[in-house]
């Protein structure tokens, strides 16, 4: 895919854009450059554009080499275009003990490419991330925003199936743990009611 | 001001001063810490990552970074402890690793080696990395990112001393990797070559590509220095030149008051065109028989129109023809044009050959293109045509303004000073109506119609009389005329001028009152002011607008029409005008002249003289048919230059002094081949007031001769019997007729290189700024003169219906007639470009790259379109500089009545695409 030329915030996430700069003191604009990279990156359909990072600069009234060095510095930014379906495969060790090479071979079993690489659908990109921070749940896949818990290879399989066909189940554990419980249930404090699940939404 | 820190420094007291670091105590007291990262230059900030400057201190954990460290009282700070060595020996093995081996370094005297060297280190234990590909994209910079370090260096050169803003760290940890823009090949980024990277780098890794050959090997080391003055613009950069075997293979920036060692793409790497082998290296005389008007001469080879004289011969003949035409038709039928690229003791020389030899003030030169009115209405309004304080003065402004003037491409090492000063909060107003580089760091840009700027600025006159802000006690005291001004700029409210300038009534008020409500607020003009038949008025605006207001004469205030040409100053200065004696004395006051003639021993002409485009209209008229030009190129710069070409065809007997065969040699009868800069002594003035000292640095090729000497070769045969022989001589002499040089001798200058004018003794630095209390008019007073709205003499119509305007590039000098023979700023901008709003190209259904006709009233040439958003719609912008292209074949030769400056910045234009059949043919 070539860069594109131009980039301009939808009128919506100019409105956000701007909020974000507002929370800064006069004269600090550069400080929301983090999230308005983040806004062009979703809207740009996951990845940065170098014209993306112009447009974010020359709102900020930043030197263009600047936000590229924000850019490039933060691995949550993707500088070049990533699949529909953005699968961040944790590889940290707690994920490896408990089974992330299988996640991973599953991934690259099931779409046919490795890490780093984008199916020639556009649906999924596939990368190797540190710790995602969900050590008692892991391993962990995070598609998009979303974190896949408890996974092995054939529940791996399964949710790249599922994210196929366009229905992607709830995040997070695949084998219904609810929080980071025990996997065989509360061992403790029984007695305490279990909150209703529409609550927890 | 805090008090002095004291503390102890291996073991001895002493003394910090304010904000002063340890290495900088150290360094004081002749200790020596290795360094990297840090750059003890002006503008540098310390940045303590490279670690090769720790040192230990007493009761602390952990070692301290001595260039970013302060002291505190009573510390105790051990800077050859063992641990301390021990440890920045670590740093340089470790960074030693990863660097090419010393036998194929890219700079084996680095400043790295030189460490290493000092630290007994040739060798590391670590293991070696996978070392990147270089990155040999720009004709001026090699990158060799294999030795280079993160120090950072290049990214604080680019973005904290240059504000240019185009080097940076990409990636993080092992990944981090030193970029141009978003990792770009440097020869395809947005990087404009200043080369300050390159000379901070202290590791080889960005070298002057004319130091390394094509396998990154150092090469072509040079074998001597010689310290200069830059020949290109009038920021006037002390510079040093790398010679070897008696040709300049680098350039490095010296810590002139004008530069702090900056220089620009020019500066720094367009002096090749000194060895071009276009040189002029014989004296030429024209054929017999041969007709001049023919501008397609190669200059490499000039022998189809001329041959080859002895110096004998073609001085005997150029004094021939000139002394002929004056002992017959009288002194007026005589002409010469200087030239402000020239030394001041060649300007005063040839002012003095033309108003003694040839018996008349017909000199002049091109300070008559570029601040002609501007001089004009400093003369009239505070006495004075210089600026009244330098453009350092920015940086001590709170308020600055920036109106018709481009510095970051035509002075680009004061725009460093301007960017900097936006950067540290300082209020940036850019009015222009072209948009430019400099807008990014301007708190405001008023791009307004072009040629309205009166308009503009009498409403910003209009609202600081009428709201009362402007300074009462002040206009009281130092000014005269201000009932005048406030009656006339009642016609002026910003709701009326809004509708002609283009700029909102509320901005218009907004810049007004920021600008009158300063503490300290600033001025700099340039050719988008001057060069309009309203140029006069433009700059009578910016005077008042600082008289009233009291922005003047106080630090970080004044007016500042920036120079163009490196001693535009000076040449003026020294009389290189045709109605001014040497320090602007008036050649029509009696008493002047009496005293110039006593010192000159000559009856001298009692009237003013003609300008430079008043003398091409004479010689139309047949009343001026004998010329001598030097160092200047009429033949491209003049405005409707056909008609300036068709002069020089006409004249008798016409003589250029010039280094290489420009479109006006080709015009000549006898070419005398001169010196270039570098070849020559002498001293330049540049737009701060500051006199500086250039210095030969190489040998005259072939058969050139000094320009100095050229001039008094003629002068001899033509009746003066001079024997100046050297500079310092005629430099002398300058001083007797000239009080602006007091206190400054041609010793003070070899020694100072540089002393700042008006100065009081030759012991006393110079006044920076000037004017604190009144002005050098008769009433001493500063004169506010209204002006009213005079539309350009051209405007738009149907059948031509842009507005063209002219201007420079940053690589490219004038009318090119150097810096197109210099190959990094050819290879840079190699050819002529008309350019558009990328809107105006869709509509004429042109792409960037294909050929447009661009067509006025007095001529039409073709050329490439390039697409620039700087550019408004209905607009087109050529730059002057190339011959293939001429774009003053094209400017309106209309007059601005007060200073003689033409219209270059506004014409009616036609633009039509031309069809790629028409082109290949």
């Amino acid at each position: 895919m070539s860069e594109p030329e131009n980039f301009a915030f939808t009128p919506e996430n100019l409105e956000r854009a701007k909020a974000r700069i507002a929370k800064y003191p006069a004269g600090r604009q550069a400080s929301a450059v983090l999230a308005l990279l983040d806004l062009a990156q979703r809207q740009n359909g996951g990845w940065l554009s170098r014209a993306a990072m112009d447009y974010v600069a020359h709102m900020l009234g930043m030197a263009p080499i600047r936000v590229y060095e924000a850019g490039t510095f933060y691995t949550m930014f993707h500088l070049r275009p990533v699949g529909r379906h953005l699968l961040q495969a944790c590889t940290t060790t707690p994920c490896w003990l408990r089974g992330s090479s299988d996640v991973v071979a599953a991934c690259e079993r099931k779409l046919g490419i490795g890490l780093g690489e984008t199916t020639a659908d556009g649906l999924f990109t596939l990368i190797e991330v540190e710790c995602l921070g969900a050590c008692v749940n892991a391993p962990i896949l995070q598609v998009n925003d979303d974190y896949y818990e408890d996974l092995d290879g054939p529940a791996t399989e399964a949710l790249i199936d599922a994210l196929k066909k366009g229905e992607p189940p709830p995040p997070g554990s695949v084998i219904g743990r609810r929080g980071s419980e025990p996997v065989g249930g509360a061992t403790t404090l029984h007695e305490v009611a279990a909150p209703a699940t529409g609550e927890e939404a | 001001m805090t008090d002095p820190i004291r503390f102890f420094l291996d073991g001895a007291e002493v003394e910090a001063r304010p904000g002063e670091t340890i290495w900088q105590v150290a360094n004081r007291q002749g200790i020596e810490i290795p360094h990297l990262c840090w750059l003890p230059k002006p503008g540098y900030r310390a940045d303590g990552n490279c670690r090769a400057c720790m040192v230990e201190i007493e009761g602390e954990r952990v070692l301290a970074a001595s260039c970013i460290r302060k002291p505190s009282a009573g510390m105790r700070v051990k800077t050859a402890s063992e641990r301390a060595r021990f440890s920045r020996q670590m740093v340089f093995e470790l960074l030693l690793a990863d660097q090419p081996r010393r036998d194929a370094a890219h700079d084996p005297g680095s400043r790295f080696w030189q460490w290493a060297d000092r630290l007994d280190l040739s060798e590391s234990r670590f293991p070696r990395h996978g070392a990147p590909a270089p990155d040999r994209s720009h004709p001026a910079i090699a990158v060799h990112l294999d030795a280079c370090i993160e120090c950072t260096l290049c990214v604080r050169a680019c973005r904290e001393v240059q504000v240019n803003d185009v080097i940076g760290m990409k990636g993080r940890g092992y990944h981090e990797k030193i970029v141009f823009d978003f990792d770009d090949p440097m020869g395809r980024s947005t990087c404009v070559a200043c080369g300050e990277c390159v000379q901070a780098c202290p590791t080889g890794a960005l070298m002057p590509a004319s130091l390394v050959d094509v396998n990154g090997l150092y090469a072509h080391a040079p074998d001597r220095e010689v310290d200069s003055v830059c020949p290109y613009c009038g920021v006037g950069c002390q510079l040093t030149y790398k010679i070897r075997e008696d040709r300049i293979v680098a350039v490095a920036g010296r810590e002139g008051p004008s530069n702090q060692g900056r220089l620009c793409v020019k500066g720094r790497y367009g002096f090749d065109y000194v060895h071009h082998p276009d040189r002029l290296t014989e004296p030429l005389i024209r054929k017999e028989g041969v007709a001049k008007g023919n501008v397609a001469i190669d200059p490499g080879n000039p022998y189809t129109h001329f041959r080859k004289a002895s110096w004998e011969e073609a001085l005997d003949a150029a004094a021939a023809g000139l002394k002929r035409i004056r002992d017959a038709k009288g002194p007026k039928a005589l002409a010469g044009f200087g030239s402000a690229k020239g030394s001041n003791e060649e300007a005063y020389l040839f002012q003095k050959l033309v108003r003694t030899g040839f018996g008349s003030n017909n000199v002049d030169h091109c300070t008559r293109l570029c601040h002609a009115s501007s001089v004009a209405a400093l003369m009239e309004g505070i006495g004075s045509g210089a600026v009244t304080a330098p453009f350092t003065a920015a940086m001590e402004a709170e308020v600055i303004i920036v109106i018709g003037a481009r510095p970051t491409q035509n002075h680009p090492v004061a725009a460093t000073f301007f960017k900097e000063a936006a950067k540290q909060g300082k209020t940036l107003i850019v009015m222009d109506p072209r948009g430019q580089a400099l807008a990014r760091h301007a708190t405001l840009m008023l791009r307004f119609k072009p040629g309205r700027d009166v308009a503009l600025l009498n409403a910003l006159l209009y609202t600081i009389i009428k709201e009362g802000l402007f300074d009462k006690q002040y206009v009281a005291a130092h000014t005269q005329d201000f009932e005048k001004l406030a009656e006339h700029i009642r016609d002026y409210p910003p709701e009326k001028m809004a509708a002609i300038c283009g700029i909102d009534a509320e901005t218009l008020r907004h810049v007004a009152r920021t600008y009158a409500r300063a503490r300290a607020a600033i001025i700099f003009w340039g050719m988008g002011i001057s060069q309009h038949v309203h140029g006069t008025d433009n700059a009578r605006c910016l005077i008042a607008l600082a008289l009233i207001t009291g922005q003047i004469g106080r630090r970080g205030t004044g007016l500042h029409p920036l120079r163009g040409q490196n001693n535009v100053q000076g040449a003026s200065d020294a009389g290189l005008i045709p109605m001014l004696y040497p320090d602007y004395q008036s050649v029509e006051d009696p008493g002047v002249r009496q005293k110039f003639e006593a010192l000159w021993g000559k009856s001298l002409d009692p009237k003013r003289g003609l300008t430079v485009v008043e003398i091409m209209d004479a010689v139309h008229r047949g009343e001026i048919t004998g010329m001598v030009i030097m160092g200047e190129n009429p033949a491209m710069s003049d405005p409707d230059v056909a008609h300036a070409r068709a002069a020089l065809a006409q004249l008798e007997h016409l003589v250029v002094q010039d280094i290489f065969l420009t479109e006006t040699a080709k015009y000549a009868d006898v070419v005398l081949p001169a010196s270039a800069w570098p070849e020559k002594d002498g001293t330049v003035s540049n737009t701060n007031r500051q006199v500086q000292m250039g210095r030969a640095a190489l040998p005259l090729p072939g058969n050139a001769r000094q320009d100095l000497w050229i001039i008094e070769e003629i002068a001899r045969r033509i009746g003066l019997p001079w024997s100046y022989g050297h500079p310092r001589a005629v430099f002398a002499e300058m001083k007797e007729a000239m009080p602006s040089l007091n206190g400054i001798t041609w010793e003070r200058l070899l020694r100072e290189s540089s002393v700042t004018y008006p100065c009081d003794s030759e012991t006393s630095a110079g006044h920076e700024i000037v004017f604190a209390d009144g002005f050098p008019t008769p009433s001493g007073r500063g004169r506010l003169v209204p002006a009213a709205i005079v539309p350009p003499a051209e405007e738009p119509d149907g059948e031509y219906p842009f507005v063209l305007t002219t201007g420079r590039q940053l690589e490219h000098w004038h009318t090119g007639a150097i810096t197109r023979r210099a190959q990094v700023l050819d290879e840079i901008e190699p050819e002529a470009t008309a350019s558009f709003a990328p809107s105006e190209l869709r509509r004429l259904g042109v792409a960037a790259g294909e050929r447009v006709r661009v067509s006025t009233r007095r001529g039409a040439i073709e050329l490439k379109a390039r697409a620039d958003s700087g550019v408004a719609p209905g607009m087109v912008f050529i730059p002057f500089c190339y011959a293939e292209a001429a774009a003053n074949l094209l400017t309106n030769p209309q007059l601005d009545p007060f200073g003689k400056i033409p219209e270059y910045k506004y014409c009616a234009a036609r633009v039509e695409p031309v069809a790629a059949k028409a082109a290949a043919e």
